[in-house]
C-alpha cells in the first residue's frame, strides 16, 4: 500500500493508511499536543487539545484519519490560542495545586501550561468541591485534579477484564470514580500503570510520592513535545 | 493623658506583625504586645491529604526555612513508616538530610546577620533609615555584603544538590531521601573555585564571628544591656549533651541553668509542652506543663541552644563556645543581643559540619530508603535556624492525615519576644511625648534579635506599611510616623 501524502502547516508529510492526524504528525516529526490520547488506546477525542483545522473546519487530530492530499493547519495563532484556552479551562475547572502535587514535573497538563506560557488564566476559577477517594489499598484518587481524559476508564482492567474506573454524573458534575473492590484486586504493576498513564496527579499509587528527585522528572529538562520535534 | 503607640508592621523580620504600647496618663508603659496579624492555617488544610505529601506541602508555609519544615515533617513520617525515631535511617539517608539541614542553617544565619541585623550594628539603632539597611551595607561595607550574599548562595546551592530545589525541594521522603550526592556535586562544594567552597565558608564564618566580637569589645554597654531578662531555654541536644541541630532529646534549663526538662524523648513532647491561645494574636503560646502557663514559658533559638548544650562537636565552634561561656562564667546567657553572637557561633559550626559531611563517603551510597512496621502517629523535631520546631501527625487507616500539630520555632518565642518588647518599651517610651524613629527601631531590634519568622508561626499573605500612631485616651491622633 502506498503512503498517503498530506501537509501540515505546509510541510510535506507521509502517512500510512488508517493513521490519525496526531499519529501521522508524530511520525513526521510534527508535534500536536494531546492530553486524553494515549498511545495504544483507542482515541476518545474528549479533551480537544489536539484540535487542528482541515479544509477550514476544526477537527480532533486524534480521531480524524489522514486522507490523501489533506491540508492540515496546526501551529497557527488561532489554533494555538484555542489550545491555550482549553488548558486554562482545565486548570480553572479543577483544583490544581502544582507546588505540592507529587505529579509535578511529570504532569502533562502542567507541561502544557508551561509550553503554552500560561501565566494567569483568562477564566475565573470555579473551585469545585470534589471528594478524594482513599479507601483502596494501593491507589489514592484525588478528583480535584482530574481532567476527564478517560485514559483510566479505557485502559485499567482487572485480570478478568473488568473495568476498574468509570464516569458518574453528567456535564460539569462529571466525576471519575473507582470500583474499590475491583481496585483492591489490582496488582502492584497495574496500580503503577494506572498512575503512570494518568496525565495529571489524579490517580496516585500510594506511598511512592516524590521518589523521583527534582531534575530527573520527565519534563524537568525537556519541554513536552520536544521528543517529537527534536527528531 | 493615656496613649497607645502602634508599630505596624515590624520590619526586617520574616512575616508580618505589629507592636502596640499602651501608656498611662503619667507616661508609664502599662502594656506592650507583639501581635501576629497573619494567619496560615496549615494544621487545618493538611487534614485529609495523603501522609507522604506532608513534607512537601507543609514546607510551603515558609520561603525562608522550608528545609526545616520539610525535614521535621519527614522525621515525623519516618516514625509512621516504621523507620525509627531518628536513628533508623540508612547512613546516606540521614547524612543527606543532615547536609541539607546544616546548609539551611548556614544560609539562614548568614541571611539574618548580614542582611537583617548588621545594619543596626554598622549604622547604630538611630542611624539614618535611608542607609540603615542591606543596601547601605552594600554601599559602605562592600566586602561584608558580598560575603553575606556568597555565603547564602553556597548554602542555597547545597540545598539544591540535596533537596532538588533551592526553595521547596522534595529530597526528604518518608523513611529516607530520594537522591544521594554525586562525586561531581560533592567536588563542586569541596573544591569549587573561591569563594564557593567549604574551606572559604569556614574562613568567612569565622570572619563574621570575629567582626561581631570586635564590635562587642567596643560596644559592651550597647550589646550587654539591651533587653536583658531571665528566661528558661529549651532545645534539642544530642544524647551526650552535644549541640545537634538535626536530632536529639529535649532539654530545658531554667534561668540559673538547672535542667527542668532532662533529655526527654520528643515523641512524648505533648506530655511536657502545652499550648494556649489568646484573642489578640494568631500565634499560640506554648508552655511547660508542669510549670503552668504563667511560669512555664521558655526561649528557643541560638541563645537557647548555647545555654542548653554541654559542648559543640566541631573544633573551631567549640573553641568559640568556650570563650562565649566564659563571658557569663558558665551561667545561662540572657542578653538578647548575644543572640547574634550565638547565631554566628552556629554559623561557624554549620560550616564545619558541612565540610565534614562533604568528606563522608556515605553520601555516595545507594540505599536511600528504609521502612518497617507502619504506625498511626509520629512526631518529628529539628532545631530550625530560629529554634526548636515540632511537627506531629496522626493518620487514619486510609493513609490520610487526620491530625497535624505544629509548634513553630517563633511560636515558642512568643512570650520571650513580648517580654523583650515590654522591656525595651519601658526603657525607652516611659515619659516620652514624641516618637522618634530610633525609639521605634529599638523595639524592632528586640524582636529582630530572635530572627522571628512570623508567617511560619501562625500558619498570610500581603504587605502592610509601617505606621506608628500616637493616640490620646480619647482617641485623638497626637503624632504619626510612617515608613
Amino acid at each position: 500500500m502506498s503512503d498517503i501524502k498530506f501537509t501540515i502547516d505546509g510541510k510535506a508529510c507521509k502517512a500510512k493508511e488508517g493513521q490519525s492526524i496526531v499519529e501521522a504528525a508524530k511520525a513526521n516529526g510534527v508535534y500536536i499536543p494531546v492530553l486524553c490520547h494515549f498511545e495504544g488506546l483507542k482515541p476518545a477525542g474528549t479533551c480537544r487539545i489536539c484540535t487542528v483545522k482541515v479544509g477550514g473546519r476544526f477537527m480532533a487530530g486524534c480521531t480524524t484519519p489522514v486522507a490523501e492530499g489533506m491540508i492540515v493547519e496546526n501551529m497557527t495563532p488561532e489554533i494555538e490560542d484555542m489550545r491555550k484556552a482549553i488548558i486554562e479551562m482545565l486548570f480553572v475547572e479543577g483544583n490544581h495545586m502544582c507546588p505540592t502535587c507529587e505529579k509535578s514535573g511529570n504532569c502533562e497538563l502542567q507541561a502544557l501550561g508551561y509550553r503554552y506560557q500560561m501565566l494567569v488564566p483568562r477564566f475565573p476559577y470555579l473551585w469545585p468541591v470534589r471528594e478524594v477517594i482513599a479507601d483502596t489499598p494501593r491507589l489514592y484518587l484525588d478528583r480535584n485534579r482530574c481532567v476527564q481524559c478517560l485514559r483510566c476508564v479505557r485502559d485499567i482492567v482487572t485480570a478478568d477484564g473488568k473495568h476498574v474506573f468509570a464516569v458518574t454524573n453528567r456535564g460539569d458534575k462529571t466525576l471519575i470514580t473507582i470500583d474499590t473492590k475491583l481496585a483492591a484486586k489490582l496488582s502492584d504493576e497495574m496500580a503503577l500503570k494506572a498512575m503512570n498513564q494518568c496525565p495529571v496527579g489524579c490517580i496516585l499509587r500510594k506511598e511512592v510520592g516524590y521518589k523521583i528527585p527534582v531534575g530527573q522528572r520527565k519534563f524537568d529538562s525537556k519541554p513536552i513535545g520536544s521528543e517529537i520535534e527534536g527528531r | 493623658m493615656g496613649r497607645k503607640i502602634t508599630i505596624e508592621p515590624v520590619t526586617r523580620v520574616e512575616g508580618h506583625g505589629k507592636v502596640t504600647i499602651q501608656l498611662d496618663d503619667a507616661g508609664n508603659v502599662t502594656q506592650s504586645r507583639l501581635h501576629i496579624v497573619e494567619f496560615r492555617g496549615f494544621e487545618k488544610f493538611v487534614q485529609g491529604r495523603p501522609y507522604w505529601e506532608a513534607p512537601v506541602l507543609v514546607q510551603r508555609l515558609c520561603g525562608i526555612c522550608p528545609v526545616s519544615h520539610h525535614l521535621a515533617a519527614a522525621k515525623a513520617l519516618d516514625v509512621i513508616v516504621g523507620a525509627g525515631t531518628g536513628d533508623g535511617l540508612t547512613p546516606v539517608g540521614e547524612k543527606m538530610r543532615r547536609l541539607m539541614h546544616y546548609a539551611q542553617m548556614f544560609q539562614s544565619h548568614a541571611l539574618h546577620f548580614f542582611h537583617l541585623a548588621s545594619p543596626d550594628l554598622l549604622f547604630g539603632f538611630d542611624g539614618d533609615p535611608a542607609t540603615r539597611n542591606v543596601i547601605g551595607v552594600a554601599l559602605l561595607h562592600k566586602e561584608l555584603a558580598v560575603q553575606g550574599v556568597m555565603m547564602r548562595k553556597f548554602g542555597q546551592e547545597l540545598i539544591l544538590a540535596t533537596a532538588g530545589k533551592k526553595i521547596h525541594g522534595t529530597g526528604a521522603i518518608p523513611g529516607g531521601i530520594n537522591k544521594n550526592l554525586s562525586i561531581a556535586e560533592r567536588d563542586k562544594f569541596l573544591k569549587g573555585p573561591d569563594p564557593l567552597n567549604a574551606d572559604k565558608m569556614v574562613e568567612w564564618a569565622q570572619g563574621a564571628l570575629d567582626f561581631f566580637k570586635g564590635f562587642h569589645a567596643k560596644n559592651k554597654d550597647y550589646i550587654d544591656n539591651f533587653a536583658v531578662f531571665p528566661s528558661a531555654h529549651l532545645s534539642l541536644v544530642r544524647k551526650d549533651g552535644a549541640m545537634d541541630l538535626y536530632h536529639g532529646v529535649i532539654r530545658c534549663v531554667d534561668a540559673d541553668g538547672k535542667k527542668i526538662i532532662n533529655d526527654v524523648d520528643y515523641q512524648n513532647y505533648y506530655k511536657i509542652i502545652g499550648e494556649e491561645v489568646k484573642n489578640w494574636s494568631y500565634m499560640k503560646f506554648p508552655y511547660i506543663r508542669k510549670l503552668g502557663m504563667d511560669k512555664g514559658w521558655y526561649t528557643v533559638g541560638p541563645l537557647a541552644r548555647l545555654n542548653t548544650c554541654d559542648f559543640i562537636p566541631t573544633p573551631l565552634a567549640q573553641k568559640e563556645f568556650e570563650i562565649y561561656k566564659a563571658y557569663t562564667k558558665g551561667k545561662p546567657n540572657h542578653m538578647s543581643m548575644h543572640m547574634h553572637y550565638a547565631r554566628l557561633i552556629e554559623l561557624l559550626h554549620s560550616a564545619e559540619v558541612i565540610r565534614d559531611l562533604l568528606n563522608d563517603k556515605d553520601l555516595q551510597k545507594d540505599n536511600l530508603v528504609t521502612k518497617g512496621k507502619k504506625k498511626k502517629e509520629g512526631v518529628g523535631l529539628v532545631e530550625a535556624p530560629r529554634g526548636t520546631l515540632f511537627h506531629h501527625y496522626r493518620i487514619n487507616d486510609l493513609d490520610q492525615i487526620e491530625m497535624g500539630n505544629l509548634i513553630v520555632s517563633t511560636t515558642n518565642n512568643n512570650i520571650p519576644m513580648n517580654n523583650a518588647v515590654n522591656y525595651v518599651a519601658k526603657a525607652n517610651f516611659t515619659g516620652q511625648k514624641e516618637i522618634t524613629e530610633g525609639m521605634m527601631n529599638k523595639v524592632e531590634m528586640a524582636i529582630r534579635a530572635y530572627d522571628p519568622c512570623l508567617s511560619c508561626a501562625t500558619h498570610a499573605l500581603g504587605q502592610m506599611p509601617l505606621e506608628v500612631s500616637l493616640v490620646d485616651s480619647d482617641g485623638n491622633l497626637l503624632d504619626q510616623k510612617r515608613k
